[in-house]
């Protein structure tokens, strides 16, 4: 903010600012705990075996084991947010049966626990054990599959990871798409663009400010359900691999550790990703900085930055001491 | 091409009537808006001044009555005396020749100005990138705004997004510009710019609709003013002569109000 006076600067306020001594207390007592913590684990319990931690941390069955975390994660999303989508449309269709199976499906999904969905999908070769093709209402069949060789154990682990969140996906989307203005859709239909134009062009852009958050938190949240997968049963993910090879070694704690430090390694990366993606669809936004031609600052309300109130040279500091 | 005559009608509204749900908003209206013609429409809030230029791109869907701009007819089409609904496809391909200015402008936030103007040419004329965006610089040096090009519309004042508004309908080469109250959402300083650049274009020969609180403009620019209150048009007639010898009381009660 610059201020023009014609007759010199209006005072500045030259204030001595507020103390804060029990925050400064609280500060040193917090990590000197954590300090202490931090010391204890690594020198003084043997059970947390961090040897065994630095030894299976690269291990090729544990590295493998990750590798089928991060595709059952990016799987299961992919089609979450693909058939989320088709939801929150269906949802928000003016047809009354779309409307209606949308709801009734997000009921279901959302209503039943996933491990007990896992459990069910595995369970799906008992229910159906053969996938026909053919002519209904006749006994002609053109193709037949026994389930169990169609489907592997992976894919119906991604399936039942996916359809359990499309549930949430769709309301997520829904949500993105309520919170863009009706004048927006408005206008570009003015202009002669077609529904879809609109959608794919005008609303979806405008909605990802809402969606992505949510969407990254549920990303993070599916790397750690994929360790429910074994209730289909898929044993060749992160967690159950890791239970598996302390069931061996009779160690389970430095497997834990191990299994936590891969999730929290591709966690970080999410992040890292989300950060990107919300950076680049927030163009246009007044809380970010909006390039050159800007003449109203006032509307730039997440960059304002605080000014400071700077202590003047010769401004009495001896109150400082603590 | 035959070049049109003056005098051909662009609009032609002929008894039209718009409800929502129970609430009759245009009751019976009959208007013929010529070519080249600037009609200013005033009237009350809620007279339905706002829902007749929706009606006029097919924004709102038509209850009764015809609506015809250029001649055709707006979001049905006849065959002998049975009436068919038109699809989108064909609904988006009248709407494109009909250009419209709204209240609280609608630019599109996540796009930058040229972006904003050469949107609807590449997506629904299919021009190519360097047509769309010279034709978008030449429109943006008309409204005054040719060093915003790379600006988003936040950073715009409500006047400059105005402008670059009108510049976004101009882009589609429309034959008939609709302005929804195009200053009503802006600070008094601000209402003048806007003005300017919607005076240019009554100049240049543009059919235009506008919805309006300012008399000034109207007295100013109109060929024909319109009063409209509750769902009819009240009275027409030379913006003059209807601003300070007006016929009917209802206008006489309107106007002895706002001016």
């Amino acid at each position: 903010m610059e201020t023009t006076g014609s007759s010199g600067q209006p005072e500045r306020i030259v204030a001595i600012p507020l103390r804060h001594p029990v925050r400064n207390v609280v500060a040193v007592v917090i990590i000197l705990i954590v300090v202490l913590f931090v010391v204890d684990a690594a020198f003084f319990r043997p059970a947390y075996d961090w040897p065994a931690v630095g030894k299976y941390i690269f291990d090729v069955r544990v590295s493998q084991a990750a590798l089928v975390t991060i595709e059952l994660t990016v799987l299961a999303m992919v089609g979450a947010i693909v058939l989320g989508t088709l939801l929150a449309v269906m949802r928000l269709s003016p047809n009354p049966v779309l409307k209606s199976v949308a709801w009734a499906y997000l009921w279901i999904f959302r209503g039943t626990p996933v491990y007990v969905q896992l459990v069910f999908w595995g369970l799906l070769a008992t229910i159906y054990k053969t996938i026909s093709v053919g002519v209904p209402f006749s006994s002609d069949v053109l193709f037949s599959w026994t389930t169990q060789d169609a489907i592997s154990v992976f894919w119906l682990a991604v399936i039942g990871l996916a359809l359990n969140e499309a549930a949430y996906m769709a309301e997520i989307v829904r949500a993105g798409m309520l919170s863009v203005d009706p004048g927006q859709s408005e206008a570009s239909t003015a202009l002669g663009m077609s529904w879809s134009q609109t959608m794919r062009r005008i609303i979806i852009p405008q909605s990802m400010r809402v969606i992505i958050p949510p969407t990254g938190n549920e990303v993070i949240s599916m790397l750690k359900t994929t360790s429910l997968v074994t209730a289909v049963p898929l044993s060749t993910e992160l967690y159950t691999r890791t239970r598996d090879i302390s069931a061996e070694t009779f160690n389970p704690i430095p497997l834990l550790i191990v299994a936590s430090i891969w999730y929290l390694f591709f966690t970080s990366l999410l992040m890292v990703g989300q950060y990107f993606l919300e950076r680049r669809f927030a163009r246009g936004s007044r809380f970010v900085d909006v390039g050159p031609g800007q003449e109203n600052p006032t509307v730039l309300v997440g960059a304002t930055p605080t000014a400071p109130v700077e202590a003047q040279p010769g401004t009495s500091t001896e109150g400082r001491s603590s | 091409m035959t070049e049109p005559l003056a005098s051909t009608p662009m609009v032609i509204a002929d008894r039209v009537v718009k409800s929502f749900g129970s609430h009759t908003v245009l009751k019976d209206i009959s208007l013929t808006v010529n070519r080249g013609e600037v009609v200013c429409v005033i009237g009350p809030s809620g007279s339905g001044k706002s829902t007749f230029l929706r009606c006029i791109n097919h924004l709102e869907k038509l209850d009764g009555g015809r609506l015809t701009v250029d001649g055709e007819l707006i979001g049905y089409r006849q065959r002998g005396d049975k009436i068919y609904e038109l699809k989108p496809k064909e609904a988006a391909a009248q709407r494109k020749d009909i250009g419209m200015v709204f209240q609280r402008f609608n630019l599109f936030p996540h796009l930058t100005v040229l972006e904003n103007i050469m949107e609807a040419p590449l997506q629904v004329k299919r021009q190519s990138r360097a047509a769309a965006s010279a034709r978008a610089l030449e429109l943006l040096a008309r409204v005054g705004l040719a060093e915003k090009a790379k600006a988003y519309p936040a950073s715009l004042s409500g006047g400059q997004q105005q402008r670059v508004a009108i510049a976004r309908a101009l882009a589609m080469d429309p034959k008939l510009m609709l302005f929804d109250e195009p200053t009503s959402a802006l600070d008094p300083e601000l209402v003048g710019e806007v003005l300017d650049v919607m005076k240019q274009l009554a100049k240049d020969g543009m059919t235009m609709i506008v919805v309006t609180h300012e008399m000034g403009f109207a007295r100013e620019v109109a060929d024909s003013l319109v009063f409209m209150d509750g769902g009819v048009v009240v009275e027409r007639g030379d913006p003059r002569e209807v601003l300070t010898n007006p016929q009917q009381d209802r206008t006489k009660a309107f106007l002895s109000k706002v001016l």
